[in-house]
């Protein structure tokens, strides 16, 4: 395998106060080119976390997050915001889009950010990627004229504006019905096989993770399995079991 | 358009109400501040041009600053000598004539001779101690506006009767002469005379009209018991601002005490410090407290959009774009308040100009404004810069917030 796209090394959040809490804890792992992933784990257990210090929106407390073979840890606001801008896109639970901007002017918010086409190249590029995404009616409305899976999708379409080789999604569908999270689950699903993307998702839906092609789970922080497809059927039960069984017992 | 501008001018719009609130907070400000600055400036203007021409812009008097050494000073240089009584020097310009040819061939602007002399009107019961003019009527256009300011007569009037004299109205009213009076002026020298009231004249500045009194030259020199005598040189300058240099250059050539108007009326033209400063400070503070309006809503405004500030940098906008977003806003506010504000102060003056008002002390029934443009830049100035303070704060605030908390704090 080639250089990973986005690396943990030896990564631990803990979060400062009074009673310390340690969100993610010496966490490891590498995820490549082509990847489908899932962070799954009972809440609590840091994959939301663990997914803001891959995506370099929070700062590990010890260890090292690396994007494409470069550390990150030293860099300063401004060049993790532009790896961010270039490298990385984001799906949340929530659509987070701009109320007040049209759909076609959210998508093309990260491109002008960039600034690296021109106003016609971006509005035809935001155009196609809702095209793509089967939005091609609704360029002109505003977030709240459409339903919440057409809005997820447009934050899907936002995510892949700058063409970012990575995208990262918290709970993209967590706020969705059956029928349109299994609308956007396609769309990531093809971004991986179709457009040679790397999708990293967190997720509670059991059934999605095991639709993905690898599946990290998270316990109080730690990684306690890290299975790629292939044995992805076989161990969900029974890590599943014990996960849910360990949330019971003092650690 | 530029992603900043475009956003900040959403937020704005997205608000007409609140920014409508922070925009005319400013505006007031603004309007009220030029409207002061108006009015201060205008009543300072009409004051000081009303000095500017009732006296003379600089005034060449026959005695020296500093008294001339004596003779016995002069002779035994080493010693000291007190109680030495400066010798007594006959009063008068020496040899006006040539003094003022002299003045004339470099000075920018006219000269004309007179005699001051002090003396006390007599009249129905009432001593006056006044300060007596004698001038030439035909020369006096020349280095003031007296022939503008007579009051039911002409200067010509003074060769109307033998001993013909001009009083200022209020000195006349506090004598209670009326024209054709005779009125008796005994002057410390000991010469005591019959003078006819031919006119008044009325400059606007009350100490001038309640003390000063106009007559001949040749009247003046009877007074002063001193036939030719021309104790005092009154120039008027093409620019009354260079009073000061011209006083100096004079006083030094000739050596006589030369008091430009300046000079004059420190005491005044100080007041008019401390009202620019007392100004200046209202001014500030009005300014001030409209910038609260924008620091308020520039707050307000971040506090709403704390959800869109996460969004944009989670999506890698850089924390200075998330300000600049904010400190934009407020610009745009003090902007608008300060294109409104114009508008308004504008208004103001007009209105204020419209007024009418009867104050004994100010001759035109209008208050004295003054259109300047520096008013206009100042205020805007100012409220531009106290908004993008205002703004700075809570816009600074708002960029460095953690995206994190507040993704999680939504989730």
């Amino acid at each position: 395998m080639t250089a990973p796209l986005i690396e943990a090394r030896q990564v631990t959040r803990i979060l400062p106060g009074v009673v310390p809490t340690t969100l993610v804890r010496d966490v490891s792992l590498a995820i490549g080119a082509r990847e489908f992933v899932a962070i799954t784990g009972p809440s609590g257990s840091g994959k939301s976390s663990l997914l803001y210090l891959l995506g370099l929106l929070d700062l590990p407390t010890e260890g090292e997050v690396l994007i494409n073979g470069r550390a990150t840890t030293h860099m300063d606001e401004e060049e993790r915001a532009l790896t961010r801008l270039s490298f990385l896109g984001f799906v949340f639970q929530f659509h987070f889009l701009l109320p007040e901007f049209t759909i076609v002017d959210n998508v093309m918010l990260p491109m002008r950010a960039l600034g690296r086409l021109s106003a016609s190249a971006m509005r035809e590029r935001a155009a196609h990627l809702l095209d793509a995404l089967g939005l091609a009616d609704h360029l002109h409305k505003r977030p709240d004229q459409l339903s919440g899976g057409q809005r997820q999708r447009v934050a899907v379409a936002r995510a892949l504006a700058n063409e970012p080789p990575v995208i990262l999604a918290d709970e993209p569908t967590g706020s969705l019905d059956s029928k349109a999270s299994g609308q956007v689950f396609d769309v990531l699903h093809e971004l991986v096989e179709k457009h040679g993307k790397t999708v990293v998702a967190v997720t509670h839906d059991m059934g999605l993770a095991e639709r993905m092609h690898r599946h990290i789970e998270l316990l109080d922080g730690r990684v306690v399995a890290d299975q790629s497809h292939a044995n992805v059927t076989s161990l969900t039960e029974p890590s599943l079991n014990s996960v849910y069984n360990a949330t019971d017992s003092p650690s | 358009m530029n992603l900043i501008l475009d956003i900040a001018w959403t937020h704005v719009r997205a608000r007409v109400r609140q920014t409508g609130f922070a925009v005319s907070g400013v505006a007031i400000g603004v309007g009220f501040s030029i409207m002061m600055a108006s009015l201060m400036q205008g009543s300072q203007d009409d004051f000081t041009r009303r000095l500017v021409d009732t006296l003379p812009n600089v005034t060449v008097s026959d005695e020296r600053r500093a008294p001339p050494p004596q003779p016995a000073e002069q002779r035994y240089a080493a010693v000291k000598i007190y109680g030495l009584t400066p010798e007594a020097r006959r009063p008068g310009i020496k040899n006006p004539l040539a003094t003022m040819a002299a003045l004339e061939a470099w000075l920018p602007g006219r000269i004309a001779p007179s005699v001051k002399v002090q003396a006390i009107i007599r009249y129905a019961n009432h001593d006056v101690a006044t300060s007596i003019t004698g001038i030439d009527p035909h020369r006096e256009a020349q280095v003031s506006d007296l022939p503008k300011q007579m009051r039911g007569a002409t200067l010509l009037a003074l060769y109307r009767a033998t001993n013909a004299i001009i009083v200022g109205d209020r000195l006349a009213e506090k004598i209670g002469a009326r024209i054709g009076a005779n009125i008796t002026l005994q002057t410390s020298v000991g010469a005591r005379l019959s003078a006819q009231v031919v006119g008044f004249f009325h400059s606007g500045v009350r100490q001038i009209d309640e003390s000063t009194a106009y007559v001949l030259t040749k009247t003046g020199q009877i007074l002063a018991r001193q036939t030719g005598l021309i104790n005092e040189l009154r120039l008027r300058l093409k620019d009354p601002l260079q009073a000061r240099e011209v006083a100096a250059r004079i006083e030094n050539e000739t050596g006589y005490k030369s008091v430009s108007w300046q000079e004059a009326n420190e005491d005044l033209l100080s007041t008019f410090i401390i009202r620019n400063i007392i100004m200046f400070a209202v001014v500030g503070a009005i300014l001030l407290v409209a910038s609260f309006g924008t620091y308020n809503i520039i707050s307000t405004i971040t506090h709403e959009k704390a959800r869109d500030i996460a969004i944009m940098k989670s999506l890698g906008l850089p924390e200075s774009t998330v300000r600049a977003i904010f400190v934009v806003e407020a610009v745009i506010i003090g902007l608008a308040g300060a294109l409104v504000g114009f508008a308004m102060g504008y208004v103001l003056c007009l209105g204020l100009g419209s007024i009418r008002i009867n104050n004994p002390f100010i001759d035109s029934d209008r208050l004295p404004l003054v259109y300047a443009p520096l008013h206009y830049l100042l205020a805007g100035g100012v409220a531009l810069v106290s908004s993008v303070i205002a703004g700075y704060q809570p816009a600074r605030k708002a960029a460095r917030q953690h995206p994190v908390e507040i993704i999680r704090g939504a989730t």
